[in-house]
């Protein structure tokens, strides 16, 4: 069983088996599907049309999906890999780990937002940037110069409180759990932290920073925390959304998987730390 | 499917209604001059939701040394009605959002008032760099 761990937690052996198998996916090609399946859906995704991956309540069941799929071509390379998730409240500066050369690398350089460190920088020939909006072939960031400040656990917390999983119109302008969680309203999580990166990050081509999928990893392990908090709230809407994925819907691209199919993550993997259930920590 | 539903119909409307900020701040477009936004309300559905005319807005500045472009009307990537966004002549994917603000697949994370922010946004982020032009395409995984 696949065990997601905390980034922080890494052996250098698992971080060198981690970024090895994401240079192989990018030597066959695979990688790069990715890119482009993410920011096929984040242009087609209206908050007034069809909405499946971005700014509607699939947001949370169609990325843990597209992860899973990313992480079975990631284990097709080496089976001992997972994806790590990176708790961005608590590292928090770009001085962290994670930015190390032996990881993911650091910030660009101020001229470009080119990457100069680490597996991924272009200089290193194993990383270019194919699936893009613009004519820029290597990895860029800026991190922490598009907005100063990660979210807070103070502000996660906020937002894990939020009882109910999505409310009509169930799009970017949504009050309740996922859109909080998503960024369009409120405190701003997700959103705010493909900003902070910078870079690809920022765009609708963000997979193509390796960050993407360390992010994902964690906000998906936030809505289990959230659902181990709230056990008699589920994903809604519940049937005969227009436009929208109901709990029994599937989603595309692949069309035979339903949100229903993906609520309990501990089918496909299990976290380093398992969230505790709200009755649980109620009797403690 | 392509039947125009009646929330589109009304994302059509906050469409128009930055169409209108394009027309009224096309006369002054310098770097300097703050976007004019979706304050416009000529050309917005009433109350009965009558139909809209669509105003023939433009925007054509120098940008930190680049040329931005907006037009409005029929054929927009989106459909009718939506503005058509150009930097140094390449296409800028921009999406509207349900409370009005804007985003650009340069900028896909973060919210702009108006079509001319959101752009000048993707200039400074472009760094100079060409903009490729788009397919939102659903590659099979």
């Amino acid at each position: 069983m696949t065990v997601r761990k905390n980034q922080a937690a890494l052996t250098p052996e698992e971080k060198r088996a981690f970024t090895n198998a994401l240079l192989e996916l990018k030597r066959t090609g695979v990688y790069d599907r990715f890119v482009t399946t993410h920011n096929g859906f984040i242009m087609a995704d209206t908050d007034s049309g069809d909405r499946v991956g971005h700014r509607s309540p699939s947001f949370l069941p169609w990325h843990r999906r597209f992860l899973l799929e990313f992480e079975a071509a990631l284990q097709k390379v080496d089976p001992k890999v997972a994806l790590p998730y990176w708790d961005w409240t608590a590292d928090r500066t770009s001085r962290s780990s994670l930015w190390a050369a032996d990881f993911l690398g650091g910030t660009g350089r101020a001229r470009d937002g080119q990457v100069m460190d680490g597996p991924f920088a272009y200089a290193a020939g194993k990383f270019n940037v194919n699936v893009r909006v613009d004519g820029r072939a290597y990895l860029r960031r800026a991190l922490g110069e598009g907005v100063a400040e990660l979210p807070t656990k103070a502000e996660v917390e906020a937002v894990l409180a939020m009882p109910v999983y999505d409310m009509a119109p169930w799009n970017s302008s949504s009050n309740g759990f996922r859109n909080h969680l998503e960024g369009w309203r409120g405190a701003n999580l997700h959103n705010r932290v493909h900003v902070w990166v910078g870079g690809q990050m920022a765009t609708g081509v963000s997979p193509n920073d390796p960050v993407f999928w360390m992010h994902h990893a964690y906000v998906d392990k936030l809505w289990a925390e959230w659902q181990a908090r709230h056990p008699k709230s589920t994903y809604l809407p519940a049937a005969g959304t227009t436009n929208v994925v109901d709990l029994n819907d599937t989603m595309r691209p692949w069309n035979d998987v339903t949100p229903a199919d993906l609520l309990d993550h501990r089918k496909f993997y299990t976290f380093d730390a398992e969230p505790v259930p709200a009755v649980a920590a109620s009797q403690r | 499917m392509n039947m125009i539903t009646r929330r589109q119909a009304l994302g059509l409307g906050s469409a128009v209604a930055a169409a209108a900020g394009l027309a009224a701040c096309s006369s002054k477009s310098t770097p300097e001059a703050p976007a004019a936004g979706a304050s416009g309300t000529s050309g917005v559905a009433g109350p009965s939701g009558a139909p809209v005319s669509l105003p023939t807005g433009t925007i054509d500045e120098t940008y930190e040394g680049h040329r931005i472009q907006i037009t409005v009307g029929p054929g927009g990537h989106h459909g009718m009605g939506m503005p058509t966004v150009k930097v140094d002549g390449n296409d800028l994917h921009i999406m509207p959002n349900a409370d009005g603000s804007w985003v650009t697949v340069v900028n896909h994370y973060e919210t702009f008032p108006d079509p001319v922010s959101a752009a000048r946004a993707a200039v400074r982020e472009l760094q100079g760099a060409d903009l490729v032009p788009f397919t939102a395409e659903e590659a099979k995984l």
